[in-house]
């Protein structure tokens, strides 16, 4: 696949002025994602996996300084002037939100806003748009959907608010879906639903897709590549069958085992990470894991460690120790 | 609406900037107004002043000069010396009326908000009756019954200011009453008078004098309009709203005349808003207006 | 929704016996001035018991409250001794001017608040924001009767655009009628639009900084639509609120406004039956006008209630 990846974030850069001095919320981060393919992005809260899914929809806060191309169907979306952006978004650039609760107006109907981007971008009149508005609903799961419409937020439960945001993303078919902890905020049972519906929508319709979350088993099985964020910046980088068969960064080890098995015995403690992540106004001049690290030198306190590759093209990592040279065998 | 390009698209959580911290120039150019005004109000009788009330028939809306610095009104009355003593009245009334409020609204909220209850809606309750009245209505009907003089004036403009200060005592009462050191003070046996006292009075006074400031300005504004109208102060008494009522008069010759007292007003009132709004912001943050 | 209703009224109900009662005693606080008030002159001893006792003033203070409330409740809230009017129909004369009035005035303190709410919102701690803000902090220290002056000498004395007094009504001559009541309209307007202008605005800052709002810039909306929909909508709850209250200190302003622009409204009846010392009149329009006051507080809790869909089902 020679062609030009649909999304390419280069050497992107997000400071955040606070009272303590510059915080360096995403340090220069490349990224690409072709047509169709489904990225994880993992991290700990604070990590700048958020922060860098502003920046790619160019919607940072004031303050924010902003470095860096986010080349997107070979136009940068720091450069097109604002009306050019607006309308991208919505229609080729699709976003759901964390919490459904809080990212649906409570004061206007289901049909308001599931029809409202549809009129924008498609230009449908109210009565297509509310047909199609119901279309959307049964799509993404949501029975008996004119009653729906006329519905408030607050009259949904916690999923179904969820799939909503959902139909409203996919309304206006996007090139590329960015869900944001998609699932963070609902039950553990609704979760692998909601997550499977994403999942079910991107293969149907070709559409590339970005799933940030801060756990390393949601990616498993529902991603093509999974980038893990630590302190701003990516650290490993590969496939996902890659990732979980051969992780090199001592970090993502950590991760997965943090994840709870099903099969572990019961009370087993849970291998929770040791420290915090470093404060961001202070960045440490050696690896910014290194404090945490198991395996960590005395090199990496010193020096930061860049992202290579020198095991496949395409798995990234950075790191001075990574896991393969400490356990001696492939990992 | 393409013309209506507000520049906020990009902007989430895009809070205005913090307000610097506002006890700054304005302010203390504000109590500077106000103590002016105080000490001219105040050692009024000792200044080598004309008489307010001298009445020169020969020198009516004459313009400023070095005998008479303001000017003279309609009766020939020296303005300067009126305008001041003018300040003597409408002073009196603006601060004396809101400490009723202050004291009578201040320990109702208190105590509905310590004891709740029955008390509670009690006090809530008439405060809410009260204020089914609307003030300046209320204040003309008493004073028509009870006959004009600075003295029912102030009483009744105190009376209406009570379910205001009702409301802030209250208010600060009920977040602090679960605070911890009232809680402490519970457990080492105090009595409920000694709490009010020593544990709540002191933290609540602050909202309460920022509160006091305002009530002044509202106060002054109050008196100021019903002395307009006729039906304030009883002349031969002259406050700055009457100064004001008479100038309407003369506004084609001399809209000085007006002009004088209600710039002096605006001030006084300004001042007193800009040093109750700073103290409220202080105390309470989110309640800052400017 | 009906329950809510149902509630509100109930709570509404003590409230305004309330009213009755304390706008009853105010009104005996000197019954002895009524009777001679009445008489004038022929105040002799044995006139005034006389009239007392026609009038009923003898009867003990409950007895006589009731006998009134009764009345009240019938429709019948006295006549005044000066002009023979009933206090309904003095009432009833007067009303339109005042509701025109005080109708006006919100209108064009909305017409000059909102817009710069708005746009103070989207833009905030700009410098046009706070050049607004700051004008509207500056307008709340000047009041009505020092803006009348102000516009009066402007447009009357100088300009000699608009006139400073006088009415005719609407039925008779719409332009001239509404040009009589520009100056007082803008008047009230003035002190009114600072009010309104700081509480949307702060309400829009907050709402402008929820999650739904930067979902809807990630939708690709038109900014105007975002602000006017996405944000108006849950922002207007409060403009409702402060337009009501509002309405209180309306009624306050257009006193002062009536009187000095001469316009024959409430406000004018009331000022002129205290100079006149018509009692009964004073008695009954500051009932009904304090009446007036807790049902527009009412209508307002209810459109609260029909903004906000959360209040609506139970929620919130």
């Amino acid at each position: 696949m020679s062609e030009a990846p649909l999304l390419s974030v280069e050497d992107v850069a997000v400071d955040l002025p606070t009272a303590r001095g510059p915080l360096r919320a995403v340090d220069r981060v490349d990224l690409t994602l072709g047509a169709g393919r489904t990225l994880g992005i993992v991290g700990e809260s604070g990590c700048g996996k958020t922060m860098l899914s502003r920046a790619i929809l160019q919607l940072l806060p004031r303050k924010a300084k902003f470095s860096g191309r986010v080349m997107f169907d070979g136009q940068d979306l720091a450069r097109i002037d604002r009306e050019h952006l607006r309308k991208l978004r919505g229609r080729s650039l699709a976003v759901v939100f964390q919490d459904p609760m809080t990212s649906l107006n409570p004061v206007l109907t289901i049909g308001t806003q599931l029809g409202e981007t549809l009129q924008e971008h498609l230009e449908l009149d109210s009565v297509h748009a509310r047909t199609r508005s119901a279309e959307l609903l049964v799509a993404v799961g949501i029975p008996a959907p004119e009653q729906r419409l006329m519905q408030y937020p607050h009259q949904l439960s916690g999923g179904m608010r969820q799939r909503v945001a959902i139909a409203i993303a996919l309304s206006c078919e996007p090139k590329l879906l960015i869900a944001d902890e998609p699932t963070t905020a609902l039950d553990v049972t609704i979760q692998a639903q909601i997550l499977d519906l994403l999942a079910r929508e991107q293969r149907r319709r070709h559409m590339a897709m970005i799933l940030i979350t801060h756990d390393l088993g949601v990616v498993a099985g529902r991603t093509d590549e999974v980038a893990v964020m630590y302190a701003g910046r990516v650290v490993e980088r590969a496939p996902t069958p890659v990732l979980f068969r051969a992780m090199q960064m001592p970090y993502t080890e950590a991760l997965l085992a943090a994840i709870p098995k099903l099969d572990a015995a019961p009370h087993t403690p849970l291998p929770a990470i040791s420290g915090r992540p470093p404060d961001p106004t202070r960045p440490l001049k050696g690896c910014s894991f290194s404090p945490r690290c198991r395996y960590a030198l005395a090199r990496c306190h010193q020096d930061k460690p860049a992202l290579t590759a020198p095991l496949s093209a395409d798995h990234h990592y950075a790191c001075f120790h990574p896991l393969r040279t400490a356990a001696g065998v492939d990992a | 609406m393409a013309t209506l390009d507000l520049g906020m698209e990009d902007d989430i959580g895009a809070a205005p900037a913090p307000r610097s911290r506002q006890l700054g120039l304005l302010f203390w150019i504000a109590i500077g107004w106000m103590a002016l005004v105080f000490a001219l109000a105040l050692f009024a009788p000792l200044l080598p002043l004309p008489s307010p009330t001298d009445m020169d028939m020969l020198e009516r809306r004459a313009p400023f000069s070095a005998a008479h610095w303001l000017g003279t009104d309609g009766l020939g009355r020296d303005e300067l010396a009126r305008l001041i003593h003018g300040a003597r009245i409408s002073l009196a009334v603006g601060l004396f009326a809101p400490v009723i409020g202050l004291v009578i609204g201040g320990a109702l909220g208190m105590l509905a908000g310590y004891f709740r209850g029955r008390l509670e809606t009690l006090v809530v309750g008439s405060m809410d009756v009260l204020l089914a009245f609307p003030p300046l209505v209320l204040a003309l009907a008493v004073t028509a019954y009870l006959g004009q003089s600075i003295l029912n004036l102030t009483l009744i403009l105190g009376v209406l200011g009570i379910p205001a200060f009702m409301r802030v005592a209250r208010a600060a009462t009920l977040t602090l009453a679960r605070r911890e050191f009232v809680i402490a003070a519970e457990a080492l046996g105090a009595t409920h008078r000694r709490i009010l006292l020593r544990e709540l009075l002191p933290n609540v006074l602050l909202p309460l004098v920022a509160f006091f400031l305002l009530g002044v300005a509202v106060t002054i504004v109050a008196e100021g309009a019903l002395s307009f109208l006729g039906l304030g102060v009883p002349p031969p008494v002259a406050s700055w709203g009457s100064m004001i009522g008479e100038g309407r008069e003369s506004l084609d010759v001399a809209p000085r005349l007006a002009f004088l007292p209600a710039f002096a007003f605006f001030l006084t009132v300004l001042s007193f808003n800009l040093v109750g709004d700073s103290l409220k912001a202080v105390t309470d943050p989110r309640q800052g207006a400017l | 929704m009906l329950g809510f209703i149902v509630r509100r009224l109930l709570y509404l109900l003590p409230v305004l016996v309330a009213v009755s009662l304390l706008t009853f005693l105010i009104a005996s606080l000197l019954p002895g001035d009524l009777a001679y008030v009445i008489l004038g002159d022929q105040a002799t001893p044995e006139n005034v018991a006389a009239l007392r006792h026609d009038m009923g003033l003898d009867q003990p203070i409950w007895w006589r409250y009731l006998g009134w409330l009764g009345h009240v409740l019938q429709g019948d809230f006295g006549r005044s001794f000066r002009t023979g009017q009933t206090v309904l129909q003095a009432v009833a004369d007067r009303l339109p001017v005042s509701i025109e009035l005080m109708l006006l005035a919100e209108i064009m303190g909305l017409i000059i608040g909102v817009p710069l709410a708005i746009v103070c919102a989207a833009r905030a701690g700009g410098a046009f924001d706070r050049i607004v803000t700051g004008t509207a902090f500056g307008m709340l220290s000047v009041p009505t009767f020092l803006s009348a002056i102000l516009l009066i000498y402007l447009f009357a004395v100088e300009l000699h655009l608009l006139p400073a007094t006088g009415y005719v009504p609407l039925s008779e001559d719409p332009i001239g009628n509404l040009r009589f009541f520009v100056l007082p309209a803008l008047t009230l307007a003035l002190a009114e639009w600072p009010g309104i202008m700081r509480v949307l605005r702060s309400d829009m800052i907050s709402t402008l900084q929820e999650d739904y709002i930067a979902l809807a810039k990630a939708k690709g909306l038109k900014p105007s639509r975002i602000l006017f929909v996405h944000a108006l909508k849950p922002s207007s709850l409060t403009l409702v609120t402060v337009t009501g209250i509002n309405i209180g200190r309306l009624i306050g302003g257009a006193l002062i406004v009536e009187t000095i622009f001469a316009l024959p409204g409430i406000g004018r009846l009331l000022i002129g039956a205290i100079f006149t010392r018509d009692l009964i009149i004073l008695q009954g329009v500051v009932l009904l006008v304090a009446a007036g006051f807790v049902m527009m507080n009412f209508v307002v809790d209810l459109l609260y209630a029909v903004l906000d869909p959360r209040i609506r089902h139970g929620h919130a």
